[in-house]
Parts: structure tokens; sequence; C-alpha cells
């Protein structure tokens, strides 16, 4: 069973989103939580990793968090996909692992 | 008084929510107002993310503390400069930002905005001016 990756800090401060990029397994699934949902959005500067991504790993974002600040889900990169506290449970409870990129 | 009035440049660089930097900066901010000091604000790197428009904070149960950002103007708080390159960095533009204002009283209270887009390089020269800088 595939690994659900978890990143709670920003790309543009930290590097935690860059190393999950490069040290998640294809078919595994990336949710951008707390202060990293920022690099779900359009044209940022980090916006070409994560579509390259989408391509072959399961990207999601919680979207109270990036409801909370200021953003849904017409600002983000298409494929990325929205989930709710239940859909966090629900990836938890489906990946056999959980790695936390801090 | 007047000639102890000082310079000071509240830097904030950090995304609000994940970490209590933002709203705790923001407190000093509205603490210093009190003092009958120059004050500007910078909002740059992240820091751009915390006058972002539409924080909806329902969902996540926190408190949105975003609309104290609009009470600046009546703290005569009235140059708040915001990062151009930053804002590009993140995919943003000034219409993501809130419409930060005062009231003018040299100009019949006529409406304002407090919001100043500079650069980088400009950003480097306001901070050379002053005499206190303090970043979160």
């Amino acid at each position: 069973m595939a690994m659900l990756h978890t990143v709670n800090k920003s790309p543009f401060e930290r590097n935690s989103l860059n190393s999950c990029l490069s040290k998640s397994k294809e078919g595994s699934t990336i949710l951008l939580i707390e202060d990293a949902v920022v690099g779900a959005l359009k044209g940022t500067i980090v916006a070409d990793k994560l579509t390259a991504a989408v391509a072959n790993k399961n990207v999601c974002v919680l979207g109270s968090d990036l409801n909370t600040r200021g953003f849904t889900e017409a600002d983000i990169i298409d494929g990325i996909k929205i989930v709710d506290y239940a859909g966090f449970v629900d990836l938890v409870a489906e990946h056999s692992n959980v790695q936390s990129w801090l | 008084m007047s000639e102890n009035i000082k310079k000071f440049m509240f830097v904030n660089t950090k995304a609000p929510y994940g970490t209590v930097y933002a709203l705790e900066s923001l407190e000093v901010v509205l603490i210093s107002a009190a003092f009958d000091q120059s004050v500007s604000l910078v909002f740059c790197d992240d820091g751009v993310f915390q006058i972002a428009n539409n924080q909806n904070t329902e969902a996540s149960g926190m408190k949105n503390f975003s609309p104290a950002y609009k009470a600046l103007g009546d703290y005569d708080i009235n140059k708040i400069y915001v990062e151009t390159e930053s804002l590009e960095e993140r995919g943003l533009t000034l219409d993501n930002i809130m419409a930060l204002t005062y009231e003018d009283e040299d100009d019949d209270w006529a409406e304002k905005s407090s919001i100043i887009p500079v650069t980088r390089a400009e950003l480097a020269d306001l901070m050379d001016e002053q005499d206190v800088v303090i970043s979160s």
C-alpha cells in the first residue's frame, strides 16, 4: 500500500515540500496542510513542480486551511484535489503509513 | 515631544495561522500606535499572505484576525509597504491584497489607500532610513 505524505510548511520559506516531492514514490499521496497549502496556488515559483507531481501522484490540499488563508478551488493548480477533515481521516486510513514533512 | 519621534518599521515576513508571528506582530503594532511614533509596516516574503483578501476561517475554526488590519488607518498607520516581487513569486497581485485605507486629515478626510507597492531594492532603502526595525 502507498504512503501518505503530509507537508505543513510554506514552500517559499522551507525546503520540506521540495524534499517531499523528490522522495515520494509514484502513486503515493501528498497532502498539503497548514502553511503548506499556499504551495497549491497557481502561478507561483513552485507551481511547475506541483503540476509535474500531479501527473503521477495523488496531490491533495486541506480545504479548511486553504479557505482560512483566503483561497478557494479556483486559485489552485488543476488536478490538485481538495479534501475536508473527514477526507484527511480517510486518507490516513487508506494508506499503509504516514510520513510528515515538517 | 516631536524631536523624540522615531521611525519604526515593522517587517512581516511570515504566513498567518501556521505560526503565531503574524498575530503577535499585529498586536505589537497596535500597541506602538499609542506612543505617537512614526510607524510603517512592511509585508514581504510569506508576510504578504497576512493581508490576503477573503480569509475565511469558518471550516478551520481558527480566529480570523485579518479584519483588524483594516483598523490600522484609524491608528494613523498609513504607510503599508507591500513587496511586489514577493507577490509575483506567490502567483499574487495587488488585487489579492485587502484594500487597507486611511482618512487624510490634511485633505478634508478623504479616504486614501495605505498600500504602497515597493520593489525589493526600494525596500532596502526604506529600511536603511529607519531608527528601529522590528522583524517577525
